[in-house]
């Protein structure tokens, strides 16, 4: 197709009104200026498009040629992506960084994946086979964890009339050719538009949770595989840490990390803890499951807003493939403020704090594309989608956490007096929810009937306390009676030997289901113990000062993933003491 | 291609903004010298550009400008400024122009005052532990070479006194390496800069330093620039010259006033409180320029001082630096009039950058125990304070007691410092454990039983 080609007429920061490209489409590519900069069209007005440009745009002029291609705003997927490190707009940045140095400058043209890269492909599919949509062609071993699939592209079915044999390719040889409608010529990548979602067969239930490591989350608000999340909290209460901490130890086959308007150091740090940590599942470094985008504050904002549909985008091709993917959108807060930047620099009627009124949809639509599904080849896979958001203030009422709540099925809300106090992850056990319990109940029943009762036990607990915080701040903990106390005092244990977790302390840092379940079930029993005792006349004091009650809570970060069996023999000891007590009582009556 | 056309007179002024019509040949961003019929010159910047008319920005504002009269020339190119070794030593004014006397920068470096953005793959993760000899921070909130961490304070608390110690004090302990310090003062008081001049002058650091000032009688808009013209020449000091440079800012509130200002007669729909909805973009355009380089020596550690308005911290500019940098340091107004120096009582401080620079070879290895549970124990105490306010001390679980005597030790001895008192690390953790070991043993739950054998004293709390 001949590009068509406009003229710039004016320029108001990112935003570029052109005239003269007829025939161009919304959401088609346009190249802007001498410098040929990344734009795309999001407003057609009569004879004049609107263009919203993902670089810096200094130095253009009206009267500068702008030249579309009439395609879409594309991902290019293909082998290659995994490890790697993008902008928003799936630029290489380690490509970026070799061959520019340092600084991101703009017009820079690099492919995102590597095109002189030779990929062992194997043949799944021979000459003659009927392929279907999103139907296996071969596969390339992408990672040592990563067995990548070559799929048909949606909209693609027939007969295979050609398939290379075993060999290394490139992403641009043919690889093979299917007859449909059309003839359509396969390589190792394809591309997609950015904004599409892609299709699936259907919406299955998953009954399997994300287990990711993090004790508050898996015992307490669990998410189950394909389902949505959101962390919002104000500055510094551990959105970014909780993210790092899932995309470290969750049990999802591929993390997409998008880092949305937030620091340059934090990817960094991704980017040299990951190769180091190794996937307890795999024992191969965490980087060969990880795809980053970084379009980090200082980056151009409209670059922000596309970032996160880049990244859900290489979701949904892995998820194609069968794959369990976990999305981590680090600030959905920043992306919606890039959308309310430009919104108002197209003079759209603002609906709330300025928010552009179709915020909510944008926001609906993303959360959408989360899912356990069954693909277009028969095979189970999923998105787990969980987002951080930044509100004004630390105030959730704000426009972004609320519709947020309305597209999520959990909740983790984190606690500014949580944090204050290095209770790490600030995590509220009040003010957090999940609607995943039912679905993922099975699952935990399945390692331990006794699962849902612990569960229960201790939030009765913890929620029992919360109401008992309001009189002890009134008239302080002495004035309640004993079993009050002692439910403050367990409570207590729950929250520093369990629901703390210390994202630098080896051993605690991931915290497998066996050892949560351990660690919480010998707390309650530990209250319930304690509460038989005391109505059998035990004083309080002797119980708080049992050698179990210090024990207990340094056990999470003394006894390893591997060494559950260490927290039985604390249970024993734990036992004997509270034997000897209740012989002591005994004795004296 | 650089193209320079002259225009006579101004469509409209509206604020710090002029209007040029039938322009050509004009590019956003582009750099305006606007003069008027006496010849004065000031600076412009096009901020939005059709084929009618441009709209300028004024830096050094509007005022006594009329719409004859008055001839512009666009320069086809972005505000760039010299840079070179020469500038340390000097005083420039908010636009980097020198105002001590001497003769103007020559250099043939020029650099854009915008700077790039740096590559997140090309950065350098920062973790050498800078001692400022305050246990506040060294102890709890530590620095690291290549941070950003603002000091939120509020109106009559000590942030300049805080900034001027830890610009004297800051070292390395692994290298003998000097910090360089790039001084920017906006819309402050003169006897604010002079303050922080004397300081250096004093330590000796003048020489080493450049400054920055677009003080309170400057036109607001220039402010916008002078951050970043300090940054530009520190980007260049750290960056190619390899130096480590300390970058102190103040006050961003006044910086962020301005924006609003520009916003407000751009007519622009605003956010929280009038302020623009890209103030975050904006700030971070300036904070996220502190940082190292990979296979580079230098490091860029910015120190932006900002006021609160009545001491609100969810202000939407503490917030949104906050949302920007790595940590805070905040001021306390309740120890602030307890007369505690420095009011820094941890709990809404933070250095996020401390985790990765402390603990054995960088410091030692109790730190970040005895720091969580500082942090913890503390906490407590303002709980049991604010218990005690209600039911009074003696109704106190004795445990309770010990804590609220802790606290008071913790903010006398470990929190108080004199303004010139230069603390190694050493001792900072020391004092930690002096305090801590008020506690029964029990309490401190944070720190490991190894550490805990070593350096908890057991009499202490007798
Ligand atoms: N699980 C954790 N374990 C230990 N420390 C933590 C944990 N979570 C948070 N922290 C501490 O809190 C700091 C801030 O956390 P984090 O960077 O995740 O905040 P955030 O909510 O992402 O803030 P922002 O919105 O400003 O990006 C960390 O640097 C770390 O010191
Ligand atoms: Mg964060």
């Amino acid at each position: 197709m001949e590009p068509i080609r406009g003229t710039v007429i004016s320029v108001n920061g990112p935003i570029v009104k052109a005239r003269g490209l007829a025939g161009v489409s919304m959401l088609d590519i346009a190249e802007v200026g001498p410098e040929r900069l990344i734009g795309e069209v999001i407003k057609l007005d009569g004879g004049i498009a609107v263009i919203q440009v993902y670089e810096d745009d200094t130095g253009l002029r009206p009267g500068d040629e702008v030249v579309s291609s009439g395609r879409p705003l594309s991902v290019e997927l293909g082998p290659g992506l995994i490890s790697n490190i993008y902008d928003g707009i799936q630029r290489p940045l380690v490509d970026i960084a070799k061959l520019l140095g340092s600084y991101i400058r703009k017009g820079v043209k690099v492919s995102p994946l590597d095109v002189g890269k030779k990929w062992r492909f194997t043949p799944l599919a021979k000459p003659g086979d009927a392929i279907g949509e999103g139907g296996i062609i071969g596969e390339v071993r992408e990672t040592d964890s990563v067995l990548h699939r070559i799929m048909a592209p949606p909209g693609i079915s027939g007969a295979v009339e050609f398939i290379a044999d075993e060999g290394d390719y490139t992403i641009e040889d043919t690889l093979y050719r299917i007859r449909g409608s059309a003839e359509y010529i396969g390589r190792l990548s394809a591309f997609w538009p950015v904004r599409k979602k892609r299709p699936f067969r259907s919406r299955k239930k998953s009954g399997i949770p994300l287990v990711t490591g993090q004790r508050i989350i898996d015992t307490f608000f669990p998410v189950a595989k394909g389902g949505t999340a959101v962390i919002p909290g104000g500055f510094g209460t551990g959105k970014t840490m909780t993210q790092h901490a899932l995309a470290k130890w969750c049990d999802a086959d591929i993390i997409i990390h998008i880092g949305c308007g937030e620091r340059g150091n934090e990817m960094t740090d991704v980017l040299n803890e990951f190769p180091k940590l190794v996937d307890p599942r795999t024992g191969r470094p965490l980087m060969e499951r990880t795809v980053m985008i970084a379009n980090t504050s200082n980056m151009p904002v409209p670059a922000r807003e596309v970032s996160i549909y880049t990244g859900i985008t290489i979701a949904e091709y892995y998820r194609d493939m069968g794959f369990h993917v976990a999305v981590m959108a680090d600030s959905t807060s920043r992306w919606a403020e890039a959308l309310r930047e430009l919104s108002s620099r197209l003079g759209d009627m603002p609906a709330e704090e300025g928010f552009p009124s179709y915020l909510a949809t944008r926001l609906a639509e993303f959360y959408e594309r989360a899912g356990y599904v069954e693909t277009l080849s028969g095979m189970d896979g999923s998105i787990t989608t969980i987002g951080a958001v930044s509100p004004p203030g630390g105030d959730f009422s704000e426009p972004v956490t609320q519709h947020t709540t309305r597209f999520v099925r959990c909740f983790w809300a984190l606690d500014k007096a949580l944090a204050d106090a290095r209770h790490y992850p600030s995590i509220s056990w009040i003010d957090s929810y999940t609607e995943y319990i039912d679905e993922v109940r099975p699952w935990w029943n399945a390692l331990d009937e006794s699962w849902h009762a612990t569960r229960s036990g201790a939030m009765n607990i913890l929620l029992e306390d919360n109401r008992l915080q309001q009189i002890v701040k009134l008239v302080g903990p002495d004035a309640l009676p004993v079993s009050e106390r002692l439910v403050l005092f367990s409570a207590e244990m729950i929250k520093n030997g369990f629901l703390q977790q210390n994202s630098f302390d080896p051993k605690d840092m991931h915290c497998g289901p066996e050892k949560q379940l351990m660690l919480l079930k010998i707390i309650v029993e530990f209250y319930d113990e304690a509460r038989k005792l005391l109505s059998s006349g035990v004083d309080l004091k002797s119980i708080v000062s049992m050698k179990a009650a210090s024990e207990l809570i340094r056990l999470k970060s003394e006894i390893g993933d591997g060494e559950t069996g260490l927290i039985e023999r604390y249970r024993q000891e734990m036992r004997v003491e509270f034997g000897s007590l209740r012989e002591m009582k005994a004795g004296k009556t | 291609m650089i193209s320079e056309i002259e225009y006579s007179g101004l469509a409209a002024i509206n604020g710090p903004l002029v209007f040029v019509e039938r322009v050509g040949n004009v590019g956003f961003g582009e750099l305006v010298e606007i003069r008027n019929s006496s010849g004065q010159l000031r600076l412009g910047q096009v901020v939005e550009i059709d084929e009618e008319r441009a709209i300028v920005q004024v830096f050094e504002g509007t005022t006594g400008l009329s719409l004859e009269g008055i001839r512009t020339v666009f320069l086809g190119k972005s505000l760039e400024m010299p840079v070179s070794r020469e500038m340390l030593g000097r005083i420039f004014d908010g636009l980097g122009r020198p105002i001590d006397g001497a003769p103007n920068v020559t250099s043939d470096r020029m650099m854009d005052i915008n700077g790039l953005p740096i590559n997140p793959y090309s950065r350098e993760y920062p973790r050498d532990f800078i001692q400022t000899g305050i246990s506040a921070i060294d102890g709890m909130n530590t620095l690291i070479r290549g941070q950003k961490l603002p000091v939120f304070s509020g109106s009559g608390m000590p942030h300049n006194t805080i900034a001027a110690q830890i610009a004297r004090q800051a070292k390395i302990l692994t290298a003998e390496e000097e910090f360089t310090v790039v001084f920017a003062a906006m819309g402050v008081k003169f006897d604010v800069a002079s303050f922080f001049i004397e300081s250096f002058e004093k330590s000796g650091a003048l020489e080493n330093s450049a400054i920055f000032l677009s003080l309170a009688d400057a036109p607001s808009i220039e402010r916008l620039i002078t951050p970043r013209a300090a940054l530009t020449l520190a980007e260049f000091l750290a960056f190619t010259e390899g130096m480590h440079v300390l970058v102190i800012l103040t006050d961003m509130t006044n910086y962020c006033e301005s924006l609003r200002e520009l916003s407000s007669s751009r007519g622009e729909i605003p956010s929280r409180k009038g302020y623009p909805g890209y103030l975050y973009s904006d700030l971070a355009s300036i904070y996220e320029r502190a940082g190292r380089i990979k296979g580079i020596p230098g490091s860029i550690t910015q120190i932006p001082i900002l006021t609160m308005p009545s001491d609100d911290i969810s202000h939407p500019i503490p917030d949104l630096t906050g949302y920007i940098t790595e940590g805070q340091i905040v001021l306390e107004r309740e120890l602030f009039n307890k007369s505690i120096y420095p009011p820094i009582a941890g709990l809404p401080s933070l250095s996020r950058l401390m985790k990765d620079g402390i603990g054995e070879g960088r410091t030692r290895r109790d730190h970040a125990g005895v720091a969580a549970q500082l942090f913890a124990c503390y906490a407590r105490v303002k709980r049991i304070r604010a218990l005690a306010s209600i039911v009074g001390e003696e109704e106190l679980a004795p445990l309770d007691r010990e804590y609220l005597k802790f606290g008071r030790v913790f903010e006398t001895e470990f929190l108080s410092q004199g303004p010139d008192e230069d603390r190694p690390i050493g001792t900072t953790l020391d004092i930690g454990w002096r305090v801590l070991s008020m506690l029964p043993e029990t309490e401190l739950y944070r720190i490991s039983r190894e550490d805990i054998g070593k350096y908890y004293i057991p009499s202490m709390g007798d």
